[in-house]
């Protein structure tokens, strides 16, 4: 199992790099996660990622990008609840990518 | 995904209870996956099925993910028919109380949250099972 | 028209009896696999299917059956075997397909 280093701590991700454990996710990780993807987080991301750990701390899944974009553009505005700004954000998808830096699995349905 | 496919009518048949059988979720991740394909979808919880809407499961003491909390997210898949047999609901001493309070909200009632249960009879249900193109049990 | 499939034995599972409960008058009832001791005389089941037969056509797999050591002068009066091609004419006659697991 392969893991990253997270200030000196070892946290496993699997293949895809997700966490394997939900509980083990810190700030941190989620920059090192980005950094990966040479990407820097600003807090436009923070505010998808702070969504999504909300979101999973409710329902107990990572939604499906539809859900993502509808629920978003409800509690943060239509400007910001639409894919192309989410895609701008999470270029690799903002529920498969944005999921793996706040520590969720992938998505439900994704492949 | 078709963009223009024809709207197909799907029930999701649930008769097994949550945890001692893996069926509650395999059921419960068909229909968030199916959810994609943007059809129209029900879903029948009928026998031991109605035990997998019941509040308050609590599952820290069986090291089992407690996955209730996730039919709360149906009504965000456009989820918002969900069928409960009235006669499985009594034999078993329970109510429509006992049940989780599931909603979604009415786009075209300015979001309006309405509930997303219904209580049916055999006769109801046995019509509804009718109208479906495609059932699929669980 | 609906099929229903039953593959549980009756008295493993309430499979038939909710089954039976919710087939509309002239839909089909096919027992296979376990489902098919419902098909016997003389079972506390009997009764139930006898009068389920007055609306749907029930039909019981005889190579399951069978080989579960049942012969046709077991079977209740009235219900009708069907081999494997037989199951797969009443699939396609039918408009949907509802499995009682």
């Amino acid at each position: 199992m392969a893991s990253i280093d997270v200030n000196g701590k070892s946290v496993e991700v699997d293949e895809e790099g997700y966490l394997v454990n939900l509980n083990e996710w810190t700030a941190d990780a989620a920059k090192i996660l980005s950094a990966q993807d040479e990407l820097e987080l600003t807090d436009s991301h923070w505010e998808v990622i702070n969504f999504l750990r909300e979101y999973y701390e409710e329902y107990q899944i990572a939604p499906a990008v539809r859900v993502l974009t509808k629920a978003i553009g409800k509690k943060l505005g239509p400007e910001k609840g639409n894919s192309k700004y989410l895609y701008e954000l999470f270029p690799y998808g903002p529920a498969k990518q944005a999921c793996r830096f706040a520590g969720l699995p992938k998505p439900t349905g994704c492949v | 995904m078709e963009e223009s496919g024809v709207i197909k009518k799907f029930l999701y048949v649930n008769r097994r209870a949550p945890y001692g059988s893996i069926y509650a979720l395999e059921s419960l991740e068909v229909v968030l996956i199916g959810a994609a394909f943007e059809q129209d979808v029900s879903l029948a919880f009928i026998d031991d099925g109605v035990y997998q809407l019941k509040k308050n499961q609590a599952t820290d003491g069986i090291g089992m993910k407690n996955f209730s909390p996730t039919y709360n997210a149906l009504g965000d898949y456009d989820i918002s028919k969900i069928y409960v047999d009235k006669d499985s609901l009594e034999e078993r001493g329970l109510t429509l109380d006992d049940l989780m309070n599931l909603t979604w909200e009415d786009e075209n009632d300015n979001y309006a949250k309405k509930p997303s249960i219904s209580l049916v009879n055999s006769e109801e249900l046995a019509a509804l099972m009718e109208q479906q193109d495609v059932v699929l049990s669980f | 028209m609906t099929l229903h499939t039953v593959n549980k034995s009756p008295f493993e599972a309430n499979s038939l009896e909710t089954c039976l409960r919710l087939a509309r008058s002239g839909h089909s009832v096919l027992l296979f696999e376990d489902g098919v001791y419902a098909a016997s005389k003389g079972t506390k089941f009997e009764a139930m299917l006898i009068k389920a037969m007055q609306n749907c056509k029930v039909h019981v797999l005889l190579p399951d059956f069978e080989a579960r050591g049942m012969k046709t002068e077991n079977l209740i009066a009235g219900v009708n075997t069907v081999d494997y091609a037989g199951f797969v004419d009443l699939v396609t006659e039918s408009e949907r397909v509802q499995s009682w697991l």
